[in-house]
């Protein structure tokens, strides 16, 4: 496949973790659905800009990330926002 | 008369009050010292972490790096941000690296010498939550996994409590003092590198103490928790753990105990 730009490690670990996001929100209740997804948006958005060589910056959000992860995939956990 | 005005402007300067320090007698000259502490704020993940000075008049201030740090909260930067509580070295909160070694800020003293500036750093090679506040939550796991409780099948029939020979206690002495503030592991090189296996000389002295119990009975269990390349094995007695014991404990000689307990 020409023109596919191989992705670093890094990058596959965020892509890892925003996927385990995605599956976490399919487990909550139908219509609080969108609320998460907007939610996983919104926080994935605000780093949209960082540089892609700003690794401990990266390894810190993928950190803090997957813990908050499991905060929410709780089953207590039912709405957000 | 002399003696009753004294007392009381100790007790106002013990207070910490900020009013404390503009009534106190004209010092004849402010010895400003510089403090350069670490910080680094996670609601600015993309700002690297920077070594920020502080000045602190040495007249107006106690006499431990906790009071500086206090000092410094309370009237230059509210933001500073570093655990602490009891300020006698009891609870473990205020572990972090003063001058190149782990030690509690509140049994660290100030170095007299303003001339010269200290350095203050949160505890080496772990995760900081922010500014001088590690994430210790590894090392409290770690502690969790060698069941840091009594194990026994059978208690004494009179419903009492379990004897203990005198000799048998004083096994116990310079073990169980132990506060669990992490200088010590975080001090080991083998527990830099290899954090999420090695427990570190910290757990391993609570394991120890746990083994020479006469009262516990899961000896047997807790020898064969050890018994990996990683867990124990990775200490290659480097020894920084007992140089940097602020309680003056030796988590060495713990480790090497178990070891020798486990080849016999």
């Amino acid at each position: 496949m020409p023109g596919v730009k191989k992705l670093s490690g890094l990058q596959k670990e965020v892509i890892h973790l925003y996927r385990q996001w995605v599956r976490m929100a399919h487990t909550k209740p139908i219509d609080t659905q969108p609320r998460f997804m907007n939610f996983i948006h919104e926080e994935f958005g605000k780093y949209r800009d960082l540089p892609r060589k700003d690794f401990t910056t990266i390894e810190y959000l993928l950190r803090t990330g997957s813990r908050r992860l499991q905060m929410y995939s709780q089953d207590d956990v039912k709405d957000i926002h | 008369m002399t003696l009753l005005a004294r007392n009381a402007y100790s007790l106002l300067s013990r207070r910490g009050l900020a009013s404390a320090a503009a009534s106190a007698p004209k010092a004849t000259t402010s010895r400003l010292k510089t403090f350069k502490i670490y910080r680094w704020n996670p609601d600015k993940p993309a700002e690297k972490p920077q070594l920020k000075a502080y000045q602190v008049d040495l007249n107006n201030c106690g006499p431990m790096i906790l009071d500086a740090l206090l000092k410094i909260k309370n009237e230059q930067d509210a933001t500073l941000t570093f655990r602490r509580s009891c300020r006698e070295g009891i609870c473990g909160s205020c572990a972090m690296n003063i001058g190149g070694r782990n030690t509690l800020a509140c049994l660290c003293r100030i170095d007299q010498d303003e001339s010269k500036q200290t350095k203050i750093y949160p505890l080496p090679h772990m995760y900081i939550v922010k500014d001088l506040v590690p994430d210790l939550t590894n090392f409290y796991q770690q502690y969790k996994s060698i069941k840091p409780y009594l194990h026994r099948k059978d208690y004494p029939a009179d419903g009492k409590e379990i004897l203990q020979s005198i000799d048998d206690r004083k096994k116990l002495d310079g073990l169980y003092e132990c506060i669990l503030c992490a200088c010590c592991s975080t001090s080991c090189p083998s527990y830099w590198w290899n954090q999420e296996e090695y427990l570190g000389p910290a757990v391993l002295m609570q394991a120890y103490r746990w083994l020479i119990d006469s009262r516990d009975q899961a000896t047997k269990m807790r020898q064969s928790m050890l018994e990996n390349s990683m867990s124990l094995y990775r200490c290659h007695t480097i020894m920084n753990c007992t140089k940097t014991c602020p309680k003056g404990l030796n988590p060495g000689r713990s480790i090497a105990e178990i070891k020798k307990q486990l080849a016999l």
